[in-house]
């Protein structure tokens, strides 16, 4: 019997056997980290280092100046040596702390033993998870206090935990629910009593059935927590196609989950809780998936936030001969590369490096009318007429059929056979679409 | 028979005179006054509708111009003749309006400029700035996918084997079409009777310039010593330097100095070079 699932998405070739069955392994200590002060969603914090200043590993380097904002940490100890733009994967150079490593390790005081969650406060809970720095970890990098603060209006009902981890290559979650599932569930323990849900969901791919049945024994005697088994497929762990797998409800267009009583947080979301809670520790360090036909060994790392993506290739052995393409994020969602002096981010899951074979990009050629993305489109979009319409500057007409409703999960430029970049089309229109709407703001 | 054909006939002729006293007299009561002098501008407009002036289309700016919404010599393309014939209409007076021209204000081409990486998306200048600020080294720099090319209401401009964009001055009205297309801010209008502009508009300094350009400019303000250019006609606004054209009389021998000086060859100049010319290697017309 299949898993539950939803409308559309596609079946890339998994690729996960290269880096599953590896345990986690600590990356050496970097020398030096960069750690821009824009890791997530909204605003970035104020600088609060300057250069020559000693910093010590999870000492806060910003903080936040909105609501919408997180503070980012010190990932090791040593020297502040710079305070200026770097690379950032996201593109552009963003304003970044250099840290140059001492090669010591000396940690803010973090709690030896788990504090008792229990006796803590909602809005204790909520400040450590804040001042912790955590923004979700799956990839979109949303401030996680924001995102549990749900108006009271609209009560969370079920809590989903996003196992699926359904990009192909990465292996990061996967490890991390074998490896720390207490934790884990620790961390979704405390989510549950922030939001005073009695009902919670931990949704796994069913191609990792070690995870499901060590979840399934662990929650054995927990009737809150469900494990629900999904069916393997692209986008399966978007959060909108989560819901629809595991729930059956449907967000409505241009609504959040929370219209429908839900709430879904990551897997490596939920661990990092468990850790600023109950041991107030910041979130300075990530597991990343090192992984590829272009890198000589395919690795699960732990890794410190702002380690540059060439250390950690050159710790997995470097490239090999015939490397073409680094990327940020597994192969559907991720960014290419034009630098490998790129830091690891706090929504860094995983680095692809491909090479000649499984890099090549084909070339664009017209649209034949096939409408293999309408049916491969998780969004039930026709991401076909969309892209047409932008490539010819009639956006706005495209917003009328569903431009922004797009996640851009890349479904459709997978499964195109006339390799159109449907999804590129469909960034510049929601693009094109933005400007305009500030404009249109600007003068109101 | 036939009295039923004379009765219908009958019928539908009392109808229709019925109506047309009907509509004249509507078209009296209900008369909207329009004024001619709509018609007459529009009949000198050139008519291209390349929505330069900010309305929609050469009948928008007729309207609007009648009613005071834009002023007289709004008409870029037009130029100064129809701006004249414009104001003649209105019976208001002619304000003469520099005619301008677009120049390119970057020399990076393929040779000069390093590629960072491959592109293979979508072939828009706009779109290249969304993955990872494009694939052009300078993150300044014209990305040569010609959305400035498209724009163009007059076929003015081409984009060149060496990827920048070409204008041709002769078919150039300086309706600034380009400027607004170009997402990084290269494409700019200046006055038709100058000669001399900078050709670079990135921020960076020195060494971060040099590295993915040979022809940007570092920034080390010599241009704008008083040694250099009398007059203060070129000043430093912040990294980049801004020439001054109401300061400039002669648009060659006041800059001539300044575009030998640059260590980085970072000026452009319209036109050939006058003599001594030899040493500055300036294809026609364009940036070089």
């Amino acid at each position: 019997m299949p898993g539950k699932h939803f409308r559309g998405g596609v079946h890339p070739r998994e690729e996960k056997k290269g880096t599953s069955h590896k345990p986690i392994e600590e990356a050496p200590l970097p020398k030096q980290v960069v750690i821009p002060l824009l890791q997530h969603i909204g605003a970035p914090g104020e600088c609060l280092v300057q250069k020559g200043d000693s910093v010590r590993t999870g000492q806060p380097l910003s903080k936040p100046v909105k609501f919408v904002s997180v503070p980012v940490h010190a990932s090791i100890t040593g020297k502040v040596t710079a305070v200026e733009p770097r690379p950032h994967p996201l593109g552009a150079s963003l304003l970044s702390v250099v840290i140059e490593g001492d090669g010591t390790e000396d940690r803010i005081e973090t709690l030896k033993t788990s504090d008792d969650w229990q006796l803590l406060s909602v809005e204790e809970i909520r400040d450590r998870i804040r001042d912790a720095g955590i923004a979700g970890l799956g990839g979109a990098s949303f401030p996680t206090h924001v995102k549990i603060s749900p108006p009271p209006e609209k009560p969370i009902r079920v809590l989903i935990l996003n196992g699926a981890e359904c990009e192909p290559y990465l292996t990061a979650d996967h490890r991390l629910m074998l490896e720390k599932a207490d934790g884990i569930l620790t961390g979704l323990r405390i989510l549950m009593k922030v939001l005073n849900v009695r009902r919670a969901v931990i949704g796994i791919e069913k191609n990792k059935p070690d995870a499901i049945s060590l979840m399934r024994s662990k929650t054995e005697k927990d009737r809150t927590i469900g494990v629900a088994p999904l069916h393997v497929k692209y986008p399966q762990g978007g959060e909108k196609q989560l819901i629809k797998a595991v729930t059956g409800l449907t967000v409505p267009s241009g609504g959040l989950p929370m219209d429908v009583g839900c709430l879904v947080q990551n897997v490596g979301t939920a661990f990092s809780i468990y850790e600023a809670v109950c041991f107030r520790k910041p979130l300075f360090e990530r597991i990343v998936t090192v992984t590829g036909p272009g890198v000589v060994e395919s690795k699960n790392l732990r890794v410190r936030i702002g380690t540059l993506f060439s250390d950690l290739i050159a710790f997995c052995g470097g490239y090999s001969d015939e490397t073409v393409k680094v990327i940020n994020g597994g192969p559907m969602m991720g960014i290419a590369q034009h630098t490998d002096g790129v830091p690891v981010l706090k929504g860094t899951s995983g680095i692809l490096v491909l090479d000649e074979k499984s890099g090549r990009m084909k070339p664009e050629s017209p649209c034949i009318s096939c409408a293999r993305c309408v049916d491969g489109c998780p969004m039930n979009l026709m991401p076909n007429r969309i892209a047409g319409l932008v490539e010819y500057g009639r956006w706005k007409d495209a917003v009328g059929i569903g431009l922004t409703d797009c996640i851009e999960c890349g479904s459709c430029a997978y499964i195109c056979p006339a390799k159109r970049n449907l999804v590129h089309y469909i960034k510049l229109g929601k693009a094109l679409n933005t400007e305009s709407m500030a404009a249109d703001g600007g003068k109101k | 028979m036939t009295l039923s054909i004379i009765t219908a006939l009958g019928m539908v002729g009392c109808l229709g005179v019925f109506f047309a006293i009907l509509l004249a007299i509507a078209s009296k009561v209900f008369s909207v006054p329009k004024d001619t002098r709509v018609g007459e501008v529009e009949a000198v407009l050139p008519n291209v509708n390349c929505g330069a002036c900010g309305a929609p289309g050469c009948a928008g700016f007729a309207e609007g111009v009648v009613h005071g919404k834009y002023p007289a010599n709004a008409c870029v393309p037009g130029g100064a003749e129809v701006a004249k014939a414009v104001a003649q209409i209105l019976g208001s007076e002619v304000i003469d309006k520099e005619p301008r021209v677009a120049v390119v204000r970057c020399a990076g081409d393929k040779d000069k400029a390093l590629q960072r990486a491959v592109y293979s998306g979508v072939r828009q200048c706009k779109a290249a700035t969304l993955i990872q600020n494009g694939a052009k080294g300078c993150v300044y720099g014209c990305l040569g996918f010609g959305d400035c090319v498209e724009a163009c209401p007059f076929d003015a401009m081409v984009m060149l084997e060496n990827g920048l964009p070409h204008v041709f001055e002769d078919k150039c009205t300086g309706c600034g079409m380009c400027v607004k297309a170009c997402p990084r801010g290269i494409m700019e209008l200046m006055p038709r009777s100058q000669k001399v502009f900078v050709a670079c508009v990135s921020k960076d300094f020195g060494k971060a310039v040099k590295s993915v350009c040979s022809v940007g400019c570092i920034g080390c303000s010599l241009c704008a010593n008083p040694k250099t250019t009398a007059n203060g006609a070129i000043t430093m606004d912040g990294k980049i330097p801004v020439v001054h054209y109401d300061l400039v009389k002669d648009p060659w021998a006041d800059l001539e100095k300044a575009v030998r000086t640059c260590p980085s060859k970072s000026f452009g100049v319209r036109g050939p070079v006058p003599e001594p010319a030899a040493a500055a290697p300036v294809p026609e017309e364009t940036a070089a």
